[in-house]
């Protein structure tokens, strides 16, 4: 793209995608911004017109808005500690050479490939029911009270189906990073007298840095998002004690026919992820730097 | 104390068999260099040595004691690798004090000794650097200093100066054999490169597949070469070696003249070999010509930098007759 000719026509050949991609984009925020100021009920028709504040003013006085935020947050942060931790753990094996390794990758990333709301079906009626489900069964043989999961640690039982998930996609992100960490480095380290604890910490992971920082920033802005899960599992309940912000956006929005509301709550949640992906860059970004 | 001594060391990768079987004795304070054509299995005694490949049998004493079996932070010796592995993370001091912090040193002790290698490696004002800001050279002695703070019974040395340049690389050999006069620690150093091997050593060690083909000093080397192989890597230019009638001569199998042990004429004498000029380079001090010789091949003659010639000149070589090596059919010296 060296002459002013060609980027003129680069840039004439690439309009049309980017003008398809900003419509794509900028048109339901626009609409969502729109109606987030309009009174508008699925229920009651008659009910229209400007609200001002008065959208924002309903979703954030919900003192389920709160409870939502605060359930965001630890389902964000405790799959990211299962994950990361558990990932490095699994990294850490699946580095050592043993018979089958390509099939044992295959069958440790497969997880990832099944469709969230599938999982959590699987997970659901397959081991966490309390009636039939595996872990049900498990705790019976023991002669234990089998744990109705999704009643009694809604939230955790969610963590557990998302953390699962997101493992694989952990793991494979930081076995490649631990595999290109050279040879020799490894082997100076041990001539230089670190022991295997030693060595994790102060090679392997000060080289794994930037990967964990990867995962913990693309694993961060899908799970604040989080909404199959939920739905097919808890629904948001008991109560809301598993609803995340995007779960009470469809609440308010669809299952209370509140069209305006749900909008705002929408908003919200945009300005929310931002905070957080600012928060985020700060903690860890500083680990991207070449 | 640093006495390396090898009994009968065989390694092998399940069926391929990298090292026969190695007898070798290092004395206390010595500079041996291994050397040998790539693949020759030189770096996999090195680890052997170091303790990072298993030894599938014989035995491994260090000062006396058998290490075969320990691991390689017991045994006390501290290698130099080719990619340096410097620990990218960490900054020189710490790159150098990490054997230290590792054997808990108290803090004032890693501070004096990493002062101490800075001095004496030229790092000092480059302490709180990270390994990626330095150059080549640099991360070199950053890889030696985090040798020196051991003070191990041995260096281990394996391909070191390979990703150097020229310039560098004599530099830094000759630092490598000054550390080695002030230190007189036990240092075993791995290279592919006669040059290096010739200058650093005071014995040196050629393999060939495995195999010890000779053990001396670097001249006892050049001048009483054991067999072909040995005169052949000994030397730069290479020997030139010739077959047949010419060698029944001399009532061996095969002889070789190295290209300094010419006289060259360019009129005829007799028993002087006949040769066509092919290439002729010129570096100045030296003149290195490929003269096709009737009846023998190329040789390889070197002669001073001042006389001049060109390619298809005609010139006779005569072959100084006390340097003339014998070899029998097997390759071995008469």
């Amino acid at each position: 793209m060296a002459t002013a000719q060609t980027r003129t026509l680069s840039r004439v050949m690439m309009a049309p995608a980017v003008i398809v991609l900003l419509i794509w984009m900028i048109v339901p925020l626009v609409m969502t911004l729109w109606f987030s100021f309009q009174n508008y009920s699925l229920i009651n028709p008659m009910m229209t017109g400007f609200a001002g504040w008065g959208n924002y003013r309903y979703v954030l006085g919900d003192p389920s808005f709160t409870q939502s935020l605060i359930n965001t947050l630890i389902l964000v942060g405790g799959v990211l500690v299962i994950t990361i931790v558990g990932g490095t753990l699994l990294a850490l094996l699946l580095d050592q050479p043993i018979w089958g390794q390509g099939i044992l990758r295959i069958i440790v990333i497969s997880p990832f490939f099944v469709m969230p709301p599938v999982a959590a079906l699987i997970w659901k009626n397959g081991f966490m029911h309390p009636g039939y489900g595996m872990l049900g069964h498990l705790w019976k043989a023991f002669g234990l009270q089998p744990v109705d999961w999704f009643n009694q640690y809604p939230l955790f039982s969610v963590i557990v189906i998302v953390a699962w998930q997101w493992l694989p996609f952990a793991t494979l992100i930081l076995l490649t990073a631990l595999q290109s960490l050279s040879e020799e480095q490894r082997e100076a380290a041990e001539m230089d007298g670190a022991n295997a604890i030693n060595r994790f910490y102060y090679i392997i992971l000060p080289h794994m840095a930037r990967s964990i920082t990867i995962v913990i920033l693309i694993q961060t802005i899908f799970l604040l998002g989080i909404f199959a899960e939920i739905r097919v599992t808890t629904g948001g309940g008991p109560g809301y004690a598993s609803t995340n912000i995007a779960f009470l956006v469809f609440r308010t929005g669809i299952l209370s026919n509140d069209i305006g509301a749900g909008s705002a709550g929408g908003v919200v949640a945009v300005v929310i992820a931002n905070i957080v992906a600012i928060f985020l860059m700060r903690a860890v970004g500083k680990n991207l730097d070449a | 104390m640093g006495s390396i001594s090898l009994q009968h060391v065989k390694k092998s990768f399940g069926e391929v068999q990298i090292i026969p079987d190695i007898s070798l004795d290092i004395k206390d304070g010595e500079f041996v260099v291994f050397v040998g054509p790539s693949g020759c299995g030189k770096s996999t005694l090195l680890r052997l040595i170091a303790g990072l490949e298993d030894t599938t049998s014989g035995q491994i004493l260090l000062d006396g004691e058998d290490m075969t079996k320990a691991p390689p932070a017991r045994r006390g010796l501290a290698m130099v690798f080719q990619s340096y592995a410097l620990y990218p993370h960490m900054s020189v001091r710490d790159n150098i004090a990490f054997p230290l912090k590792m054997a808990k040193a108290p803090k004032e002790v890693i501070d004096q000794k990493v002062e101490y290698a800075a001095r004496t490696l030229n790092l000092s004002s480059y302490l709180d650097r990270r390994p990626r800001a330095l150059s080549g050279g640099q991360r070199q002695r950053v890889a030696i200093g985090r040798a020196i703070v051991r003070e191990p019974k041995a260096f281990l040395f394996d391909e070191p100066l390979s990703n150097l340049d020229a310039a560098l690389r004599v530099n830094m050999r000759l630092e490598i054999t000054e550390l080695h006069q002030q230190l007189k620690t036990t240092m075993i150093y791995v290279t592919h490169d006669q040059v290096e091997a010739m200058t650093m050593a005071d014995r040196i060690v050629v393999l060939n597949a495995g195999n010890v083909e000779q053990f001396g000093s670097p001249l006892d080397l050049y001048k009483k070469p054991a067999n072909r192989f040995v005169a052949g890597f000994i030397g730069s230019p290479k020997m030139n070696f010739i077959d047949g009638s010419e060698a029944a001569k001399h009532n061996a199998h095969s002889i070789g003249v190295r290209p300094e042990h010419f006289t060259l004429a360019t009129s005829a004498t007799s028993d002087a070999w006949k040769g066509k000029v092919g290439v002729a380079e010129q570096l100045g001090s030296d003149t290195f010509l490929h003269v096709h010789v009737e009846g023998l091949g190329l040789m390889t003659i070197r002669t001073d930098g001042d006389q001049t010639f060109s390619h298809g000149d005609d010139v006779y070589l005569t072959p100084d007759p006390t340097r003339i090596y014998r070899f029998d059919a097997a390759g071995l010296a008469i």
